[in-house]
């Protein structure tokens, strides 16, 4: 087994991991930039080295940083969390040259999953479905014009390298895709150093759903069940639920199977995510992309099945058999899982600021992943999650019913949080009933916040 | 005359107008870069901006004067 890791992340998820370190023994390393030094995850890591400035291109996006203080605190292994140098298969190569283990597929499977257009070309011979699109990058308007054309409007333009939205835009005609285009190409450039532009069919009424993956030590591929990702803002997540309301048992069944299939592809290790898109009016799926990490809300996954994914990855990254028999996964019951966010609750935008009061909400099925705690100060310089605030329940109706409780029972004082959207969501007549798809936000908030581009 | 201030703490991505420039109802003045997003800020009204109080790089806190437009 492994004996330490060092986490190469901060706030809610570098807390998290370290909670299933302690659980199982392994002296834990955290690693910090000056903002984030009075974070509960620093003071609760059995060690913690400091790695540079707020900007995280000077700390947590600092490969040499971070694999300096490996070497220093003598840390085994490195665990990436999600987002910074997760999908960076550069750093996993490096990590791995320096003589630790990686926490993480082969960085082959990370490349190969990483461009968005050699995954969908590779899916696609793996009898993964895929929606129309590029085979290869778009290098300018005039391609994109005549690749719009041959797909068929509407299309959705995005960076082949790119991930959390950014950049992602709909388009229904020649004018809506120059524009889209630009945005697309110069965030690509910014955000993710590659220009590659993908585009793609765009489904208007779709609910994003992915699906949990496992490769273990030995080589199978298990799925571990679905999460409906479809409340989004800005074309990023807010609320994610498992099981779906709108996956038929006939659907789950090609999904996961499918979702199988794409791992065995690259041979895949460890956890990771397939997410798909949902045809809401005909019930069939296509591949969007393969998270090659953990996810942000794996807890949903881990609350009907039982599992600690991150107890999984640290298992199979020592090349152990998994804690739990493949053979009788059954998930139990319904999860929601709520993003807490620092932004004000209508517009979405950030508000960042001092944390002056930090109540949790507590009781049967509640589980919260915070990254702060009150006297902390939320900064500009990383993304607005404060907490995940996730909740189990024997069945949907008993998950909304605590749900809404645990809202309720969640104080934030300081910066305005999302918590009074979640609110409403938890009573709005479309996500209560579960037929709901990627445009609800935009319903419940009509105007710059919703999802539409 | 019009201040335009800062809504939240963030750091000056890019300064789009620069002082005497003419501006419009809407035109971007600067882009402010917040927890990961791009925030524009606009011109509330025509006018001339005769100050321009940030430089890309600057960090702004909540309230901070970011132009004049008169």
């Amino acid at each position: 087994m492994l004996d330490s890791v060092l986490v190469a992340n901060r706030g809610e998820i570098a807390r998290r991991v370290i909670r299933t370190a302690r659980l199982m023994g392994i002296r834990s390393v955290a690693v910090y930039s000056e903002a984030d030094a009075d974070l509960p995850y620093v003071r609760e890591a059995d060690q913690a080295a400091p790695i540079g400035p707020a900007a995280p291109a000077l700390s947590y996006l600092d490969a040499a940083a971070i694999i300096a203080a490996a070497r220093e605190t003598g840390a085994a292994a490195v665990h990436p969390g999600y987002g910074f140098l997760a999908e960076n298969a550069g750093f996993a190569r490096q990590v791995i040259a320096a003589g630790l283990i990686w926490v993480g597929p082969d960085p082959a499977a990370i490349e190969q999953m990483g461009d968005k257009i050699r995954a969908r070309n590779l899916m696609e011979r793996a009898g993964v479905p895929v929606a129309p699109g590029s085979r290869e990058p778009v290098a300018d308007v005039t391609a994109a014009l005549a690749e719009a054309s041959r797909i068929g409007y509407p299309v959705m333009v995005k960076a082949a390298a790119g991930g959390g939205g950014i950049g992602m835009g709909a388009a229904a005609d020649d004018a809506q895709l120059r524009a889209a285009f630009e945005t697309a190409r110069s965030r690509a450039e910014r955000f993710f150093g590659s220009p590659e532009i993908l585009i793609e069919r765009y489904v208007e009424r779709a609910r994003h759903v992915e699906v949990q993956i496992l490769g273990l030590a030995d080589g199978r591929v298990l799925a571990l069940g679905e999460r409906d990702c479809s409340v989004q803002r800005r074309h990023q997540k807010v609320a994610e639920e498992t099981p779906s309301p709108g996956v038929s048992a006939g659907l789950r069944e090609q999904m996961l199977a499918a979702a199988v299939r794409a791992g065995e592809a690259v041979g895949y290790r460890g956890a990771g995510t397939v997410e798909c898109l949902v045809d809401a009016e005909t019930g069939s799926f296509v591949f969007l992309e393969m998270n090659t990490r953990l996810q942000v809300e794996h807890p949903v996954t881990e609350l009907v099945t039982g599992i600690d994914l991150v107890e999984q990855q640290f298992l199979i990254a020592a090349g152990e058999p998994v804690s739990f028999d493949p053979a009788a996964v059954s998930p139990s019951g319904h999860a929601l899982e709520l993003r807490v966010y620092a932004e004000d609750p209508v517009r979405f935008l950030p508000r960042p600021g001092t944390i002056t009061e930090w109540t949790e909400p507590s009781g049967a099925g509640i589980r919260v992943d915070a990254g702060y705690q009150a006297g902390n100060t939320v900064t500009p310089f990383y993304d607005p999650l404060l907490a995940k605030l996730c909740v189990h329940g024997a069945d949907r109706d008993q998950a909304l019913a605590r749900a809404r409780e645990a809202v309720a029972g969640f104080v934030v004082g300081g910066p305005k949080t999302n918590l009074p959207f979640h609110a409403d969501l938890l009573v709005s007549a479309e996500f209560v009933s579960g037929d709901y798809d990627t445009s609800l936000v935009g319903r419940l908030r009509p105007g710059p916040g919703g999802p539409a581009s | 005359m019009a201040e335009v201030r800062a809504e939240m703490v963030a750091n000056v991505w890019k300064v789009v107008a620069a002082e005497g420039d003419q501006v419009d109802d809407g035109d971007t003045l600067v882009i402010l870069e917040s927890m990961k997003m791009e925030i524009p800020v606009v011109a509330e009204g025509p006018g001339t901006i005769t100050r321009m109080h940030v430089a890309e790089g600057d960090v702004v806190q909540e309230g901070d004067l970011i132009a004049i437009i008169d």
